[in-house]
């Protein structure tokens, strides 16, 4: 018996021939990487909601994707859209990073405020867009939220915010922490008036929006596996000279330690917040 | 004076610590301790006293003249528990009718594990938050660093004063060159472009007032400072303290709205 006998192989293609000349097209943007599970996902398959459907993450998505999602159609009215940035250090190219995400996010800052309804109930809105210089906090986006919160005062509306933010603006200095003390005295008004104030922690949440607005809500819900945080990650790493765990500042640790309500995936918000909106009518 | 010149003033050890000015301005200080939540945070003080014949709450970060001071005081960083107990003497005071002044002396709210699993930015927001309603005047003055967020919480107050050789910043001027130009050696560029010198800083309206510590003769001696202090604590609170509530909290929220 030739048990080992060597076949002759027979080739199927002329592969030499076929890969010459032809790579293979995908267009761009067809597929994406979980940030997540690191699988790539078509597209299409991320859905409206942009969640993945091998780990559930939500992906990071823009302000007026966010609107879409979870107001009304038709019915949002956009508040204070003319305040932007000031520049109080004057520093180098800051002017130009301005107009660089102003034309990549389609917004003029870091947060977009307005209102509009839920299922038929009036509420007025903050959205932070993490593609906005990383969602960071300066004067306009301080104002933005301060005149947000005195506007619903004056009309008595209950506030949803969702943050996204890498914390100050470091770009403008002392002036971005100021913002943290003049939007929490809006919200410390706001709720003196009995009004609901509900935060929703998208990813990445940390440094001064954490240490401000995102912590003061009267109920705080996040998306699943969404940063959450006041110091950096790598920071600490370098304090304590150690790595982190994981799910360090994951909103699901978070939650475990007591400083979240609620942890709703994205394709529920719409009903949890319209439900929430209800009970306090 | 360079920025970054001052900034070195500002961190050296051998500046007066919140004890010390305690000691100097007020009489029957009583230390308070915990948050009654967690434990004592050391890196974070504050009791009662006496001013004159007004009864005060004080509080401050504290850090240490060497060493083993300073691990003992965490360098003057706090926990959230440090925060909780801060708010909770805030609220003590409102109870009683009595200002409150505090002495930011941190480089910033500590980084570490424990402090994030228990609520850093919980702790803070939830300060900032209610030290816009108080009822009660709150004078705060820096003494030494003051850092971010962390500062920010003992400092959201009726006025803010700063030592003429103090800072208050967004960040330190090196995490800030690190972030901006990933490059921390360029900290003395970014000290000078940041403002955070008490100069600065009243040209931009962040604080009220400096305390001078240099005069045309030098280095004014440390008592002459404190003494100096205690007479100007004395007559702002007592101003402060002549204006109804109203007036006070909606001065305080107009103080920030400006920025």
């Amino acid at each position: 018996m030739r048990l080992f006998k060597k076949r002759a192989y027979i080739p199927i293609q002329q592969a030499g021939e076929k890969a010459e000349g032809t790579v293979p097209s995908v267009p761009d943007g067809m597929f994406q990487k979980c940030p997540n599970c690191q699988r790539a996902v078509y597209s299409k398959d991320l859905g409206e909601e942009k969640i993945c459907p091998n780990c559930s993450y939500a992906f990071r998505i823009s302000a007026q994707e966010r609107l879409r999602i979870i107001m009304d159609d038709g019915s949002f009215e956009e508040w204070d859209e003319d305040v932007v940035s000031v520049d109080p250090l004057e520093f180098p190219g800051y002017d130009k990073k301005i107009v660089q995400a102003q034309i990549k996010s389609g917004l003029r800052e870091a947060v977009l405020t307005g209102k509009g309804t839920i299922e038929g109930q009036a509420v007025a809105f903050g959205i932070m867009d993490s593609h906005f210089i990383m969602g960071s906090m300066g004067h306009a986006v301080g104002e933005k939220i301060a005149r947000l919160f005195e506007r619903s005062t004056e009309e008595r509306l209950p506030v949803i915010l969702f943050t996204a933010s890498g914390g100050a603006r470091m770009q403008e200095g002392i002036i971005s922490l100021m913002q943290m003390a003049k939007t929490s005295a809006a919200i410390a008004n706001h709720s003196k008036e009995g009004l609901l104030y509900i935060t929703v922690l998208t990813d990445p949440t940390t440094g001064g929006v954490t240490a401000s607005f995102a912590m003061q809500g009267d109920i705080i819900l996040s998306e699943p596996n969404a940063l959450v945080g006041f110091a950096g990650r790598r920071v600490i790493e370098q304090t304590i000279k150690e790595s982190l765990p994981e799910n360090f500042q994951r909103a699901e640790m978070v939650l475990e330690n007591g400083f979240i309500d609620k942890i709703v995936p994205r394709n529920e918000l719409r009903g949890m917040l319209s439900k929430l909106i209800a009970l306090h009518v | 004076m360079e920025a970054m010149e001052v900034v070195s003033i500002a961190r050296q050890t051998d500046r007066v610590t919140t004890y010390e000015l305690i000691d100097a301005i007020f009489d029957d200080f009583v230390e308070f301790h915990g948050d009654r939540h967690y434990k004592d945070d050391k890196a974070l003080v504050g009791g009662i006293a006496r001013l004159g014949n007004m009864p005060v709450t004080v509080i401050g970060n504290q850090k240490g003249h060497d060493l083993e001071e300073n691990i003992t005081r965490n360098f003057g960083s706090p926990h959230p528990e440090g925060y909780r107990k801060s708010l909770r003497l805030m609220k003590q005071a409102e109870k009683f009718g009595r200002p409150i002044v505090t002495f930011v002396n941190t480089s910033g709210a500590y980084c570490g594990v424990e402090a994030e699993n228990r609520g850093q930015g919980e702790a803070i927001a939830r300060n900032l938050l209610e030290m816009s309603q108080l009822e009660v005047p709150v004078l705060s003055i820096i003494i030494g660093e003051g850092g971010s967020g962390g500062a920010l919480a003992l400092a959201a107050a009726d006025e803010v004063w700063m030592m003429e050789f103090a800072v208050y910043s967004i960040l330190s001027p090196e995490g800030f060159s690190s972030i901006l130009w990933k490059d921390a050696s360029r900290a003395k560029e970014a000290a000078e472009m940041m403002k955070v010198t008490a100069y600065d800083l009243r040209e931009l309206g962040v604080i009220e007032r400096i305390v001078p510590e240099r005069n045309e003769h030098g280095w004014i001696p440390q008592e002459d400072i404190l003494c100096n202090m205690r007479t100007e604590i004395e007559t702002k609170l007592n101003e402060l303290m002549n204006l109804p509530k109203e007036e006070l909290i909606q001065s305080r929220y107009d103080r920030f709205r400006k920025f």
